[in-house]
């Protein structure tokens, strides 16, 4: 265990060797660590192999072509090109709406707000917001918008819904991105004579951008998904509606409910090849996202 | 260019707590004045005082007077964001504008306030640059970001950045603390170029530093843990290193303190 052949003496230096205790709970833990992430990927990769596999036999022209009007369970054919349009619209509106007024909330929050009363209240709004059941947005858009103010389903109305949901989180993203900008770039700026909102416009946004991205994409991701509150708010429809204003809409979710509860087996290709489209338009928004976010990301390190 | 400063019987406070008691002094214009004194005597916090950056930071107030020239800096009239532009300040660490590139970063300070002509923004850059000394070295990659610079170059640019908006006095709060000997002779040269048009103040912790650049030194000290900082003397560089008033002054600047 001595290491006299190198001539460190461990009497002499106190130095010694690693303990073999220490190197075998280094061992495990290393162990533990590798198995904690092979159990967290597996279902992951498992969840995206299914999806592939079973989606990519109807993953053809005519399903991004056609609608699924007139077509019935048994049928073959058929495709989602109503349900993509849906969601693309809807989750348009919704981060139309949700990203100014989440992101301005953060930038009153972190930049204005200091310690008062008022930031304390919405940051706490913010936080009951975060925890809210898709279903009872859903359930709140049906009571106010279209059972108290008397408007129907629309595509309109399903942004509203997703709209809730999507604040809190684009909102406590940008609050940290917000708040992991130095001090000293608002100082610098304060400094020149600048004034504190061009200097939130110019200086502290730019810098914390590449992550604010970042946060509104996750939060798109989670919007997209979303089915219950959809089923309340724009119904469900196989024919194509353009107009998100007006009338029920189709949405990859609500698409992907309706095929997979019917029991023919061209119904569920169609459902499977639904979510891997799904899962495509999501991966691709990401990618943009990160391609744009890099090319106004801070330079230089 | 250059304006004297008066302040006068100044307080300042962070929230509950007095910084710094009862301040009076004189800066004069086209020469260099530096601050010394042990850590947490309110050197810094003086400082900031002089361009309104002290009410910056929540619960902060200042009381007393500071002349420019004529006009009073603290004046409910005044406008802080006017005062900084006229009172510019480098900082302790280099802090160049991460997403933009070095000519942005020079012209930020005028293109933020609404100076928009290309013709004109390259020709303040370009004179900016010189000023602090550092257009030979960044003149072909004047497109390149600011953050990639040495922490020498990138504390000069912060000061080309400062003097671009064309101030009238300029404030270092240390601003070789965090350089090499190289780069920080480098800044001291620029020091004393660029007194010839600005007042200077300058904090520092290192009195050879305050020796070689300053006309004038001011000694700061605190009674104790919990107590305001205050002034103890200010006057010519050389007396102060030779032959200061105080007792506390001398026993600072020949290393007895404490």
């Amino acid at each position: 265990m001595t290491t006299h052949s190198t001539g460190l003496t461990t009497h002499s230096t106190g130095l010694t060797p690693v303990s073999p205790g220490r190197k075998v709970k280094d061992r495990l833990v290393q162990a533990l660590v590798y198995l904690a992430f092979a159990l967290a990927v597996i279902p992951l990769v498992s969840v995206l192999w299914t999806v592939v596999v079973n989606g990519a036999k109807r993953l053809d022209l005519t399903f991004f072509q056609f609608s699924m009007n007139g077509i019935g369970g048994r049928d073959s054919g058929g495709g989602a090109y109503h349900a993509i349009i849906g969601t693309l619209e809807q989750v348009l509106i919704t981060s139309v709406i949700a990203v100014p007024l989440a992101v301005l909330t953060a930038i009153y929050l972190v930049e204005y707000a200091g310690n008062g009363r008022l930031g304390k209240a919405i940051s706490f709004t913010v936080d009951v917001m975060t925890g809210i059941p898709s279903i009872v947005a859903g359930l709140f858009v049906l009571a106010l918008w279209l059972l108290t103010v008397g408007f129907g389903f629309s595509g309109f109305a399903g942004a509203l819904s997703l709209t809730i949901l999507m604040i809190p989180t684009v909102v406590r993203a940008t609050e940290e991105m917000l708040k992991l900008v130095p001090n000293d770039l608002r100082e610098a700026s304060y400094a020149l004579g600048v004034p504190r909102w061009r200097t939130v416009c110019f200086v502290v946004l730019p810098t914390a951008m590449t992550g604010i991205v970042t946060g509104v994409m996750l939060a798109v991701a989670r919007v997209m998904g979303e089915t219950a509150p959809l089923l309340l708010t724009i119904f469900f429809t196989k024919a194509i509606n353009n107009n998100p204003f007006e009338g029920p809409q189709a949405s990859l979710p609500t698409f992907i409910w309706d095929q997979a509860s019917d029991p023919n087996q061209n119904s569920i290709d169609r459902a499977w090849t639904g979510a891997l489209v799904l899962i495509g338009i999501i991966m691709l928004l990401n990618l943009i996202a990160r391609f744009v976010a890099r090319r106004s990301a801070p330079t230089g390190r | 260019m250059a304006k004297r400063i008066e302040v006068s019987g100044l307080h300042a406070y962070y929230g509950g707590v007095h910084a710094i008691e009862d301040i009076s002094m004189t800066v004069e214009p086209r020469s260099v004045t530096a601050f010394i004194g042990p850590s947490g005597c309110g050197k810094s916090t003086f400082l900031r005082t002089l361009n309104r950056m002290h009410e910056v930071i929540p619960g902060a107030r200042v009381e007393g007077k500071v002349m420019l020239d004529d006009e009073d800096l603290y004046d409910s009239a005044v406008d802080p964001v006017a005062v900084r532009r006229v009172v510019g300040m480098v900082f302790q660490r280099p802090n160049p504008f991460p997403t933009m590139s070095i000519y942005d970063n020079v012209a930020a300070g005028l293109k933020l306030n609404g100076v928009r002509r290309k013709g004109r923004l390259d020709e303040i850059v370009e004179e900016s640059l010189r000023g602090a000394n550092l257009w030979n070295e960044v003149r072909d990659r004047l497109s390149k970001p600011g953050a990639g610079l040495s922490g020498g170059q990138q504390q000069r640019l912060c000061i080309a950045r400062a003097i671009a908006v064309q101030p009238q006095v300029l404030l270092m709060d240390e601003p070789c603390s965090a350089l090499d000997p190289i780069s920080t002779l480098a800044i001291e040269d620029l020091i004393e170029k660029l007194k010839t048009q600005y007042t200077i103040v300058i904090v520092t912790h290192n009195m050879q530093q305050a020796a070689r650049v300053s006309d004038r030194t001011a000694f700061f000290n605190i009674a104790g843990t919990g107590k305001p900082g205050r002034l103890i003397e200010i006057d010519d560089t050389s007396k102060i290193f030779t032959n200061p008033e105080q007792k506390a002054t001398e026993d600072y600047i020949t290393g007895r303190f404490g």
